[in-house]
């Protein structure tokens, strides 16, 4: 059988709790060595998917596929290839210490990581011997990541891995998961942190309401329908007139919400001159100027119509 | 920080070293567990030491201690194998162990396995330590190995699939209120501490058929009795009782 090119395939994936849908025809093809993000706000049926695909839990329709595996029917198969970090907190013995439980996953693996070294890089060496339900919330992620990575397998799966992380242990945790790139691990992730999907996501896909409302690199969904605009944040309700008669004919402005401005039309360098000067003259600080780019909050916030709490 | 390679290389280990492994944890972790401690370990002596006083009632029985012994060791047992069983597999599901659990190479079959094992060896100790303090208030056993070890084991199983059945179906804080609380109704009114004729025949004939008295007759019939058979009926007993619950617990578990 040839190795199957794809590392997960989901296709029309449906699953309802009662009579509410929390997946909704979603779609998406995790390829071989990359990473996938998905990202939306809580709700969006991120954690159900990402269930499924790791066995948890039967779809109502569609098929998902992992290594070209069924998740449910193949999973003595799979569980060895498999990590996976479940959201919120380890979910293991609560009275045995970190090292302890690390341990133990690491004797189910034939070739494991070395659990006292793993422990290290998630920087949790100084809580190896303090009982599971005594760690910080932080400090139960980074274990529940090590759980995850100790059994040396080719995919994982990452629910909200930085959440609850303090700021540092979220920058180690980022360039942990570049190493896994690197060193050939399929990474798929959920978040609702657009940086962390920026910062580390070969493929993004938003999700909303269980729908995939877009997908594409962080640079593709910055970039599309993005040609022609200059961004930029000021005090809110500025006259658009004045600055529309300022600037060259054929470009248009509009305040897209209080406060964030969009020139759309040909950006030159005169048009960002022509700006700073108008700002000049109403006396208005320009901030964050940015040229054809979006972010993916912009990106998120017209596909939906709603701010992700970030 | 510098990385390892991380790159891919997974296999599961053997079962042999995954049950290893299982079992030290899963009786490393009763034995740090102080209320595990105590139901399992503690009370079953100090009821002991305190059902051989002649207090509560009286016994037709010239030795009072060659009841009693027999009776810790069913209670031991329940106190195992339904008690703590329920109450440690209760909170492992409220704390999504077994969830996570699932989520490695870790077969089902090898974590119950690991989970049976970790009660046999308590059982053990238990033996060991119930046995010894008899002795040491002179106890004269009359045992006859096989069919006590046969009865133990089969209570183990009996018990072990009620408690799964309990733990698997009703919440944690639930499942350690119902466990202890029939712990004790089984303790009293179900032939373990006071013989069964002590509340009259009616009585006797229904209660008799639960698997707490049906593992203590068999229990003082083959220890207590120098020529006491096999205990035909308590062995039948036990063996529905485990035909009954451990099916009913693979079917109803709910794994979170």
């Amino acid at each position: 059988m040839p190795a199957p090119l794809h590392a997960v395939e989901v296709v029309d994936l449906v699953k309802a709790y009662g009579p509410r849908r929390a997946v909704d025809g979603l779609s998406l093809i995790v390829p071989t060595g990359s990473v996938l993000a998905l990202l939306g706000p809580n709700g969006a049926g991120k954690t159900t998917t990402v269930e499924i695909c790791e066995g948890f839990r039967r779809p109502d329709s569609g098929t998902v596929r992992v290594f070209g595996l069924d998740p449910v029917a193949d999973a003595g198969a799979l569980r060895p290839r498999v990590g996976v970090m479940l959201q919120d907190g380890v979910g293991g013995y609560t009275g045995a210490s970190a090292l302890e439980m690390l341990r133990l996953f690491a004797s189910y693996a034939a070739n494991p990581q070395d659990p006292d070294t793993l422990l290290g890089i998630v920087g949790l060496t100084e809580g190896r011997d303090t009982a599971v339900k005594r760690l910080s919330g932080g400090q139960q992620q980074r274990l529940s990541l090590a759980l995850a990575l100790v059994a040396r397998p080719e995919l994982v799966f990452l629910d909200e891995p930085t959440a609850g992380m303090d700021p540092q242990s979220r920058r180690g945790t980022w360039d942990l998961i570049r190493s896994l790139r690197h060193d050939g691990v399929t990474v798929v992730l959920t978040t609702h942190f657009l940086d962390e999907a920026e910062q580390l996501a070969d493929t993004v896909v938003v999700i909303d309401a269980g729908r995939v409302v877009a997908h594409g690199s962080p640079a593709e969904l910055t970039r599309a329908g993005a040609e022609g605009q200059l961004r930029f944040r000021a005090v809110p309700a500025l006259g658009i007139e004045s600055l529309v008669a300022a600037l060259p004919a054929g470009s248009q402005a509009r305040e897209d919400e209080p406060g964030r401005y969009v020139i759309t039309g040909d950006v030159t360098p005169q048009l960002l001159a022509l700006l700073t000067a108008w700002c000049a003259s109403q006396h208005v600080m320009a901030e964050d100027i940015t040229v054809g780019r979006r972010t993916l909050e912009d990106v998120f916030l017209e596909l939906t119509g709603r701010e992700l709490r970030a | 920080m510098t990385a390892p390679s991380f790159a891919p290389a997974p296999a599961a280990a053997p079962r042999s070293r995954m049950l290893a492994a299982q079992v030290a944890m899963e009786f490393k972790l009763l034995l740090r567990n102080g209320e595990q401690v105590g139901l399992t370990l503690v009370i079953p002596l100090l009821l002991l030491f305190f059902f051989n006083l002649p207090l509560l009632y009286k016994l037709n029985t010239p030795r009072r201690i060659d009841f009693v012994v027999p009776s810790m060791i069913a209670l031991a047992v329940m106190s195992a194998a339904f008690t703590g069983l329920a109450i440690g597999t209760g909170f492992e599901r409220k704390y999504s162990v077994l969830k996570r659990l699932g989520a490695t190479a870790l077969p089902r079959s090898v974590l119950i396995l690991g989970k049976t094992l970790s009660v046999l060896l308590l059982e053990l100790v238990q033996l060991v330590l119930i046995c010894g303090l008899g002795l040491a208030l002179a106890w004269h056993p009359q045992v006859n190995p096989v069919p006590a070890v046969l009865l133990v084991v089969l209570g183990t199983v009996a018990f072990g699939g009620l408690g799964l059945l309990v733990a698997g179906t009703l919440r944690a804080e639930i499942t350690l209120a119902a466990v202890n609380l029939i712990w004790l109704i089984l303790l009293f009114a179900g032939g373990i501490a006071i013989p069964l004729d002590k509340y009259g025949r009616t009585a006797n004939d229904i209660l008799q058929y639960l698997p707490s008295a049906a593992l203590s007759d068999g229990l003082h019939q083959v220890l207590q009795q120098s020529a006491g058979g096999w205990p035909i009926r308590d062995v039948v007993t036990l063996l529905v009782w485990a035909a009954v619950a451990l099916p009913a617990a693979a079917r109803w578990f709910r794994w979170e």
